[in-house]
């Protein structure tokens, strides 16, 4: 079986986001950039997929700018067998991804398609689907376990009202949740055995699918500021305060 | 203009999000019609039917429907799309699950999890679990957008909308229903409770977690919520979840214990009206956000609290 795992660079999600004060967006020269967080884990799921021979390659695809090269690397370098890279430095919404995504996976002809469910920057919680819905591929959203089996592929679900499994006929795409597995860290030998792996160099006028933007930003501002209240003394003062609040 | 909403229940009841989502609806303007598609879901299409503003509920019913899967529903909603000029549904993981697809269908960028609207085409939705609030506008020719239900008042009900019914196709569909694991509780649902304690993983175990928090949420009547770091560790189940990929939630009373505070749990619950943090860490960074804080041992300040209350 042959896994597809798109990767997005991203602000580091332990960065303190700072807003542009002429209001155009998130400052992001000279701050740290990493993997998405949810694509770490589905670059993991592939891995491990490898590694217990349900998988027989596992191929690591970004779109971006020429630094998202290192963000394939470290899905190389976590066990990814080869990458792709689709070079732009123009933002590509969640809709253009998809349709990227889907020549890839024409071209690729991968069995299961594993994304982050989303990508902690624009917070949109849509490629997975979009890219489903333009395949007519079934989904497995927001997974906390995949079993892959004959061509079939059962996903358990993390869903408001606690856990939900649906049988997919395959091929399929899942997009990941926080408690699927935990990312490894890649080691040093596997780092420099990753520099050789192969990565294809694209752009996205090799793929004539119209990719440009539907959204225009008006402004980005900071959020309401909520100020720090009191330090209570004890369980008795709180609950005097909040009786006066009304709160209970 | 006419915006179709797409209902949240379980077949029985309709979810809090649904109302919120019509008076986001509303405020886009225009005529509201409400799409409620199950099995045996009559009751829902009745409640819905009877939310203040809503023209016409259409209801779809059928076997496929039940689970309200992302392929059947994209199978049924994208034809129904030509009559109208946006597609609205409620933040919930059905409508963070389906709506992409349908977006994807009508060649629309979905705008997703939107807190405000001005105007046609220009909605606001946060970015950067909530660290930045974008206005952005819009030129596909209709919108499709997802809406964060803390952010809209509930409709209220009074209404009496016609219930017609619409065909749902049969498929068969490359996903199916197999199991789930659904937590009974007589609690609050966490995105409409008026009060939520909510815990953290200094609580140290599931059983003091349980020992803990539920009795103070009984007390208060309020439901239960947890910090990712108590739901990974195991003390609490994946739905308690509150933060920047779990429930956004805004409570009239907000209790952290034993929450530290980290930026993508404070995106969740931030906007609550009072926010109340029991931390034994003076510089626990949920202290800035709390109107009341109490620096001590959670497990001697939280059973004081609860035989206080």
């Amino acid at each position: 079986m042959k896994v597809l795992v798109p990767v997005k660079r991203v602000i580091d999600y332990n960065v303190k986001v700072r807003v542009k004060s002429d209001q155009t967006g998130v400052d992001l020269a000279n701050v740290k950039m990493s993997m998405n967080p949810f694509d770490e884990i589905s670059v993991e799921e592939a891995v491990r997929m490898k590694e217990a021979g349900t998988a027989t390659e596992v191929i690591a695809v970004s779109i971006g700018p020429q630094q998202a090269q290192e963000t394939i690397r470290t899905a190389l370098a976590m066990g990814a067998d080869r990458g792709i890279l689709i070079k732009t430095d123009d933002d590509v919404e969640p809709l253009g991804v998809a349709k990227l995504l889907a020549k890839v996976v024409e071209a690729e002809s991968p069995d299961l398609v594993i994304l982050g469910k989303q990508a902690i920057d624009d917070d949109s919680n849509q490629t997975g689907q979009m890219l489903g819905a333009l395949l007519g591929w079934p989904q497995g959203t927001f997974a906390s376990e995949v079993k892959a089996e004959g061509g079939t592929v059962n996903v358990t679900r993390e869903v408001d009202g606690g856990l939900q499994t649906v049988a997919l006929e395959g091929p399929a795409i899942v997009t990941t949740d926080l408690r699927l597995n935990e990312p490894r860290y890649a080691s040093l030998p596997n780092i420099m055995k990753a520099k050789k792996k192969p990565i294809d160099m694209k752009e996205p006028g090799d793929y004539g699918v119209d990719i440009s933007p539907r959204l225009t930003v008006i402004k980005v501002t900071e959020p309401p500021v909520r100020e720090a209240g009191e330090k209570v003394e004890d369980v008795a003062t709180l609950v005097e305060k909040l009786k006066t609040a009304g709160a209970v | 203009m006419a915006v179709l909403v797409i209902a949240d229940h379980d077949n029985a009841a309709l979810s809090d999000a649904t109302a919120k989502t019509v008076t986001a609806a509303k405020a886009f303007g225009g005529d509201v019609d409400v799409i409620v598609a199950g099995k045996g879901a009559g009751d829902v299409a009745a409640a819905a039917a009877g939310i203040d503003g809503v023209r016409k509920v259409l209801h779809a019913d059928g076997d496929a429907y039940e689970k309200q899967l992302a392929e059947a529903m994209e199978a049924l909603i994208v034809p129904l799309m030509d009559g109208y000029d946006a597609l609205f549904a409620p933040a919930t993981t059905m409508g963070k699950n389906v709506t992409p697809r349908i977006a994807a269908k009508l060649d629309v960028m979905q705008l997703s999890d939107i807190v405000g609207i001005e105007g046609q085409d220009t909605f606001v939705r946060p970015i950067y679990a909530g660290n930045a609030i974008m206005t952005v506008k819009s030129s596909d020719a209709k919108k499709v957008v997802t809406v964060r239900g803390t952010a809209f008042e509930a409709a209220g009900a009074g209404g009496s909308a016609a219930v017609e019914t619409v065909d749902a196709p049969g498929g068969p569909f490359k996903s199916a229903f197999v199991s789930e694991e659904i937590v009974a509780s007589d609690r609050p649902e966490l995105t409409a409770a008026k009060r939520i304690v909510s815990g953290g993983r200094a609580l140290g175990s599931a059983e003091e977690f349980e020992r803990l928090m539920n009795p103070l949420a009984d007390k208060l009547g309020a439901a239960v919520g947890a910090s990712r770091a108590a739901v990974d560790a195991g003390y609490a189940p994946n739905d308690y979840q509150v933060g920047q990929t779990g429930k956004i939630v805004a409570p009239e009373l907000y209790i952290a214990v034993g929450i530290s505070g980290a930026i993508q749990h404070l995106a969740g619950m931030k906007d609550s009206k009072i926010i109340v943090a029991i931390n034994k860490d003076e510089e626990a960074p949920i202290f800035q956000v709390a109107d009341y804080g109490l620096v001590a041992d959670l497990f001697n300040a939280v059973p004081e609290l609860t035989d206080a209350l």
